[in-house]
This record gives structure tokens, sequence and C-alpha cells, in this order.
């Protein structure tokens, strides 16, 4: 575990290196993602929860860390970081929720995946396998970040794992299904976007209004489950 | 109730508070006015709590008819504004009769101004803020900015509504609130990326503000700064006004309705004492950055902070 100052009124907590580590460096691409390191950010963030620490404004997880922005008014790094190493020292003890299961229906394919044959031909593999292999993993929601309800999900089947467009799409219409590296994950809203698009679901990801606003929250498990383009339109309908 | 009609809605015209922080899990960053200083100090003036919700415009301002008198106060950039035909002066509190329209006209300055009306601008509030997130269409009036036909309506407000006092801001308490080109900033988290070599560089040159700049990002063009170690890192959450170095080697400075997570290295961050200048830049202006120690960071924070809270800067 590392601390890093961000800002002057932010904070990083970095898990899965080692403290001694010289000098503060973010984790690099190739240290690998664990699941351990994002179970710890999860606790990390059940614990400010159940006791929120005075002068903290946000929160922003990610896969191994946690940003904490806090007014500078009210609350110093030094004074931050011995809050929360005694939150560490306490949350191993602290219950995660039992994980929900999410499945989300997606129409693969045709004009709301514009990228999956290429992408089943990147691996010389058929569509129909790509989309199976797409719809036969249990996924994890490391965080939500980049805009409302966007959820980073993985890990992808190796066989499935490919880089980002080399030039991103100005509009990626909402409910979007992409993959990225060894994630995926669902467009809420429609906005610019370089992940390569495999299809599209019918479910609103983001509502405001709904009483659980985002359809997934960090910590939760998803599958997707393939669906045609009637059972698409007829979801589309009774969302409306 | 009192209702204000848009006649024309200038550039980029959005309901504005001071955001909403605490839905970063979410994924939902704060949004909120672009130039908080000048929404604080015009609520005032208005005599408003400092964080009610305000009409933020943008390089171009709109024409506003108000069917009832009213009491408000334009701040931030001189909009070259007019009451019927009447100038009107920014930085003061300013008495609108029933039926009067305020004209407001392209910037002689900076970037943004702010209208405070008595009462505030009374929009249904999404997650606890009244503030616009245009980039998700979240917020505000509509989630959108706002057109022309609008209706706005006005909340209730602390004081009457009838009984105005002409304040204005104080001189000395303008010029330090004044907006900076030179942007202080404090070392990023991952500074040590950069060698020296290319942080000097960073310092030493002039960036020019790109017209692809909005209330998520500012993109800048000038000296593009190589990362010693070659770019992309794994994501993690991002600080408002954290200056990233982006593959091109050009530097984004994350705003209000900043991503709340990222994944390229973060060269500095730009102070909060100078968050509000980055609200009144434009479109090829030309800003440098200063590298200060994050006490003095925090000392000039400080320091804002009390003179917005002190007694001797509403003058009337």
């Amino acid at each position: 575990m590392q601390f890093q100052i961000a800002s002057d009124q932010s904070l990083l907590v970095y898990f899965g290196r080692p403290e001694n580590e010289n000098g503060a460096k973010a984790p690099r691409l190739e240290n690998q993602i664990t699941i351990e390191s994002n179970e710890r950010v999860r606790r990390l963030l059940r614990m400010t929860d159940f006791e929120p620490i005075r002068g903290v404004r946000n929160l922003h997880p990610a896969y191994c860390s946690l940003l904490i922005k806090f007014d500078a008014m009210l609350l110093r790094h030094k004074e931050l970081e011995e809050i929360v190493r005694g939150y560490i020292d306490r949350m191993e003890r602290a219950a995660l929720p039992e994980p929900r299961l999410v499945e989300i229906p997606v129409c693969y394919g045709g004009e709301f995946g514009p990228d999956l044959e290429e992408v089943a031909e990147l691996h010389r593999i058929t569509p129909a396998q790509a989309i199976e292999l797409h719809a036969s993993t249990h996924y994890l929601v490391y965080f939500l970040g980049f805009a409302p309800g966007f959820a980073y999900l993985g890990e992808l089947p190796e066989a499935l794992v490919t880089p980002r467009l080399t030039m991103p799409r100005r509009s990626v219409p909402a409910g979007s299904v992409g993959i990225a590296g060894s994630q995926t994950g669902v467009y809420p809203i429609s906005t610019p976007g370089g992940w390569r698009l495999l299809g599209r679901t019918p479910v609103e990801m983001f509502r405001p209004g709904r009483a659980e606003m985002s359809l997934l929250s960090i910590g939760d498990r998803v599958r997707f489950v393939a669906i045609s383009r009637e059972k698409f339109a007829q979801a589309k309908l009774e969302n409306a | 109730m009192s209702l204000i009609e848009v006649r024309a809605p200038g550039l980029l015209t959005s309901v504005q508070d001071l955001g909403r922080e605490g839905f970063g899990p979410m994924g939902v960053s704060p949004s909120g006015a672009a130039d908080a200083v000048a929404l604080r100090v015009g609520n005032r003036l208005a005599g408003n709590a400092e964080g009610a919700p305000g009409l933020e415009m943008t390089l171009l301002g709109g024409t506003f008819f108000f069917r009832e008198a009213a009491v408000a106060a334009l701040t931030g950039s001189d909009f070259a504004s007019a009451l019927d035909d009447r100038r009107v002066e920014t930085w003061n509190s300013v008495e609108i009769l029933a039926g009067q329209t305020l004209q407001l006209g392209p910037t002689r300055a900076g970037a943004r101004c702010y209208l405070c009306v008595r009462g505030g601008i009374d929009v249904k509030l999404f997650l606890g803020s009244a503030s616009t997130h245009l980039l998700s269409g979240l917020g505000g009036f509509e989630g959108r900015a706002l057109r022309k036909g609008d209706v706005l309506k006005v909340g209730r407000a602390i004081e009457g509504f009838r009984t105005f006092r002409k304040r204005n801001i104080a001189r000395r308490a303008l010029e330090k609130l004044a907006p900076r080109k030179v942007l202080r900033v404090t070392a990023g988290p991952q500074s040590d990326w950069f060698s020296k070599e290319a942080q000097k560089l960073f310092y030493a040159r002039t960036y020019r503000v790109t017209e692809e700049s909005n209330r998520m990002g500012l993109r800048l063009e000038g000296a593009a700064i190589a990362s010693a170690l070659g770019g992309e890192m794994i994501s993690e959450g991002v600080s408002l006004g954290a200056v990233q170095i982006t593959a091109s080697g050009l530097p984004i400075i994350l705003f209000v309705e900043q991503q709340t997570t990222g994944g390229y290295p973060k060269i500095a961050n730009v102070i909060s004492a100078d968050m509000s200048s980055l609200g009144q830049l434009r479109p090829r202006d030309e800003i440098r950055f200063e590298l200060v120690e994050m006490e003095t960071a925090r000392a000039l924070l400080v320091e804002q902070e009390e003179l917005l809270a002190s007694k001797e800067l509403i003058l009337g």
C-alpha cells in the first residue's frame, strides 16, 4: 500500500505495491491488475461509507487505487493519511456485501456491433465464437468511472483481448457494449469512445429517478446474455 | 412566482451552482460553475447564499425578459450588458423592474459571465445540486444549455424581493481575485515519470488554449512533453485541475465536468486557488505554468477563502 499526494485537495491510495518501494510511482500497465488489490479498494470504500471522514468530499475508486478528494480548509494530507491507515488496519474485518449477479441482455453484431467481425477476424475465430466467448464469462465490476454509470468489467477471455481503436469514434450510441484490452463495458450515454463495439443492450445503464440510479455498482458480477433483434426491439418498447 | 423568459440564449448558457460532490463511486463528476468565485460573489451581491443556482454564460451572453421585478448581479467577465438602454456594471447589485430586458453581448475579456438573481434559478435538483452536466445531459434545466423560449423560475429569497440595496465588491478584493494567465500548480502524482528536461520544458514554455476546450477539459497546444516511461498506465481517480500528458505529448487540464478516472500520467495539478482562473480562459489564450510547494498552495487557498468570507468583500 502506498500514499501519493495528487493535488492540494486530494490524496491517492494505491494497493498491491510494497510500502518500501522507493519513490511514489503509479502502477504501470505491466503490473497485473489483481482482484485482491481491487477487493482492498472496495473494503476501504466501504469503511469510509460506514465511518465517513469529516472533510472528505468525494471518492474515486479504480482498479487498485482510491483517490480521496477533501476540503483543505478542514483536513491536511498527513492527517487524512493517518485516518486512512487506521481504516486499512481494521478493514479486513469489514464484510463486503454478497456480490450481486446482474444479467445484461445484448443484441450482438450488425449495426449494433460494428466491430464484431473485425475482432473475430483478428483472433481467427467466427463472430459466433466471439459472441460465445464474450457471453460465457462472469465479469467483475472493478469500478465505475469515465462517465455516469460506466462500469469497468474484467477480465475478458484471453482470446478476445484486443487493443482499442486507433481513431476513437466521435459518437458511440448509448447501450453499446465494447471491449478494450482485457476490459469490457457498456456505454450508459452517447459519448465519444475508442472501445471496439460488439453489440448493444436495450437496458438503461444509468437512469436518474430510478431508485438504483446506476444499474451496476462496484463489486457486482455481470454476465451478458445474447438476445435476438426482436427481443431487443421489444425490450426497447417496454422501457419507453 | 417570478419568471424570466429567455429571449436569446447566448452561445452556451446553463444553470450552475457549486456542483455535486460525493458521487465519484457512480462515475458522476461534480460539474458546477467553471468560475466558482464569480458565482459565489454574484450570489452575495444578489442577496443569496453563495451556492445558489445562477446562469453561466460563455463568450456571448443571452437576452432575458423579466416578467416581475428582481434583484440581480452580474459577475465574472464583462459581457457588455445593458438593462433596457442603461449599461449595467459587473460586480454590482442591480435592480430590475417588471417588464425590463437584460441584454448581454460578447465578452470583453474572459470566458464566462454569471447572472445571479435573488432567490436563485429554481430547477429540480439532481443528486442534491442544480448544476448542469452538459456532456451527460444531467441536472440543471432539462440537462441542457438554455434555448430561446425557455422560461426560468426564480426561487424563494431569503431577503425580500423588493428590498433593493446597492452593493458592490471592494476594488482591492476584485484585484486579488482577478483571473491569472500564469497558473500555479503543484507536482502531479506522476511528475517523476517525466525527465528533468521534459519538466523544464513544461514550465518554461507558453501553451495556447485550443478551440476543443470545454467544461470537461482544456486542451492545450505548444511544446510536446516526452513521457519518459512511454505513456499509458492503469486507470486511476483523477483530480480537478489535473494536467494530463496525452500520448501526443500535449497537456489536457481536467475541468469541472471531468471524467472521474483516467489513464494518462499527470505531470502537475492546478492549485485550488487558481481553479476559477481556468474558467475564464478563452480559446487562443496563452498560459504558463508555475510550480509551487504544497504548503504555498494551501496558504493561497486559505487566503482566498478568508477573503471570500470577509466582511470587507462586499460594500453596501
